[in-house]
């Protein structure tokens, strides 16, 4: 077992927010899905204060080895998901951690006291990438930001805090550091890169932009270099856990991250791939570090009959 | 309307491919998976060399409607038009195909039980051809109006061999010179005679898979004539399980539907129109 902020977790893979709709995937594949749950935790999408339709399509751009999405973040709102997403998410074999994003403090704030009351979920993710209304910038990209945002939530809810960080800021580090000061108990990272792609048929007469929401994020493995380099950059800053993300799609990705100082390890895109990504990556992490601690005992022999030799 | 599908993707062998003028038919055994119904859909990705070909793709895998699925063998009909299909294209037999599915909510049977047309252009046949086999199997009189580009793609009529059919062509080299939808105005504008064949109060229902612009030209007629319409939409999608919300299509009601679990059939009625790519 792991423990991460508190919660007993079989097993260090998690899902990555937005890359897995346990409620969709249960019409798609039924009650296997409850048997053989990929993930040790699940991270809900952000929920909003309000109802979101999300992005007019298309909202998705293939890439090399990666794609973009401008999804929108299409959600019930607040009330939608307490009423009707949170009955069914309460039946998942696992710890229920919901992710939320407001575009004011005051929004947050009814968000974490809202989905911290309810005993079914068990810890808080807040999606700070979203631009403050005063200064434009990304709440998350910005450590002033970011601590007044906590100040003013922290106090709000005794559940375990996660800080979803963005990759688009100036100090990766700076920011967690920040998070961590005011009562942060985790970061998650990295949230997708900004990216965009134009349309096939119109590059060159009337060029414009394929996605209907004109930009998105960019997932997959094309950014799994940079989320090493973003956690071992967090890792460096803070002492609070982290659940590193950006790209795995296998173990040996999985083990990059534990290897530069994360907790948690989170899978999104491969999901897509194939629904059970999840626990084949947890699958191969597993032998992977029996591996290594047999790997380890051969060392360790190895140096005794080197002592014993020098001797 | 819903087959589940085994949690996860599973590798399956691909048994045999062949041409069917510029299209390609694969063919996979599937032992274990269970039946699908038809409408439904699987995604699709070589087991080898998925990825790493031009510009470095393909690297998610794409949805295909089943063709034919009989005793755990699966049938796909796909145009190499892009690196993904292009990919599968070259699968011969022996070679490693990794599947998810069946997928989505496929067709449903007629409002009256009695008369279906099916309205196909391109690609777009292969769920008709699987609905075909299962309405003609539950004794519903099918008629088939399929479009083509020309005389090479219409080679793909052939498999709807089981329904009387009509065939257009954009260069009339084959068939009637225009487009499908011109003979469902005019299947439609006859609906007198199909009572007359089929006994009062039959009300044809349509079926139909293709390009967008077609399905919109489907939609809107049917809307005007008081038919009721089936489209098996096709859009762009990560995963095929409602996971990426890629696939959304605009509802007349507000906000969207995704095509992989809300569809890929969705009734017409629904839609507020079909995007175009």
């Amino acid at each position: 077992m792991i423990d991460f902020c508190g919660l007993q977790l079989a097993h260090p893979i998690v899902n990555g927010s937005g890359t897995f709709d346990a409620i969709a995937a249960r019409r798609a594949f039924g009650d296997a899905l409850l048997a053989a749950f990929p993930f040790s935790a699940f991270v809900s999408k952000t929920i909003t204060l309000h109802p979101r339709d999300g992005n007019p399509p298309p909202r998705l751009w293939e890439t090399p080895a990666g794609m973009i999405n401008s999804i929108g973040l299409p959600n019930r709102g607040l009330q939608g998901y307490l009423e009707h997403d949170l009955p069914q998410l309460a039946q998942l074999p696992v710890a229920l951690i919901t992710n939320v994003m407001g575009s004011t403090a005051q929004e947050v704030a009814l968000l974490v006291e809202a989905v911290g009351d309810r005993d079914e979920i068990a810890a808080i993710e807040l999606n700070v990438s979203c631009p403050n209304v005063r200064t434009g910038l990304d709440i998350g990209a910005d450590p002033g930001s970011l601590a007044e945002l906590m100040r003013a939530v922290r106090p709000l809810s005794a559940k375990p805090l996660i800080v979803k960080l963005t990759p688009s800021t100036a100090d990766v580090g700076a920011v967690a550091a920040a998070a961590e000061a005011e009562g942060a108990d985790a970061v998650s990272l990295i949230n997708t890169l900004r990216a965009t792609a134009l349309h096939p048929a119109a590059v060159r007469r009337a060029p414009r932009r394929w996605l209907g929401g004109g930009a998105g994020g960019l997932s997959g493995p094309a950014i799994r270099a940079i989320a090493l380099a973003q956690v071992t950059a967090v890792a460096g800053k803070v002492t609070i856990p982290i659940v590193g993300m950006g790209g795995v799609g296998s173990g040996r990705h999985a083990q990059d991250l534990l290897s530069a100082g994360a907790t948690l390890v989170a899978v999104g895109t491969e999901s897509f791939r194939d629904p059970a990504a999840g626990s084949r990556i947890a699958a191969e992490l597993k032998s992977l570090q029996i591996a290594n601690v047999a790997d380890m005992y051969e060392a360790q022999v190895e140096v005794d009959l080197n002592s014993v030799d020098s001797a | 309307m819903r087959t589940l599908a085994p949690f996860g993707r599973r590798r399956v062998a691909v048994t045999g491919a062949e041409d069917v003028g510029p299209y390609r038919v694969l063919h996979a055994a599937d032992p274990d998976g269970p039946a699908p119904w038809p409408g439904q859909f699987y995604m699709l990705a070589s087991a080898e060399r998925w990825g790493a070909g031009v510009d470095e793709r393909p690297f998610l895998p794409r949805a295909f409607s089943f063709l034919h699925a009989t005793q755990g063998r699966l049938s796909f009909m796909l145009e190499d038009v892009g690196p993904g299909t292009r990919r599968l294209a070259e699968l011969v037999a022996g070679d490693g195909l990794q599947i998810v599915g069946p997928l989505g909510r496929g067709f449903s049977a007629p409002r009256d039980g009695r008369v279906a047309i099916l309205v196909g252009g391109g690609i777009g046949i292969p769920p008709l051809v699987a609905w075909a086999r299962a309405l003609t199997e539950g004794g519903v009189a099918v008629r088939g109006l399929l479009g083509f580009r020309d005389a090479a793609h219409a080679q793909a009529a052939r498999l709807l061999a089981s329904a009387p059919i009509r065939v257009a062509t954009d260069d009339g080299s084959v068939g009637r010179h225009g487009l499908v939808t011109e003979l469902l105005a005019g299947e439609l504008h006859d609906a007198s005679e199909l009572r007359a064949q089929h006994g009062d109060g039959t009300v044809a229902t349509v079926y139909s898979c293709g390009p967008p612009a077609m399905l919109e030209a489907v939609r809107v007629l049917c809307a005007a004539r008081g038919v009721p319409a089936q489209l098996a939409l096709e859009a762009g999608m990560a995963c095929g399980f409602g996971a990426c919300y890629g696939c959304a299509v605009p509802l007349r009601e507000g906000g969207y539907a995704r095509v992989c679990v809300d569809g890929p059939v969705i009734d017409a009625a629904r839609l507020l129109a079909v995007p175009a790519r």
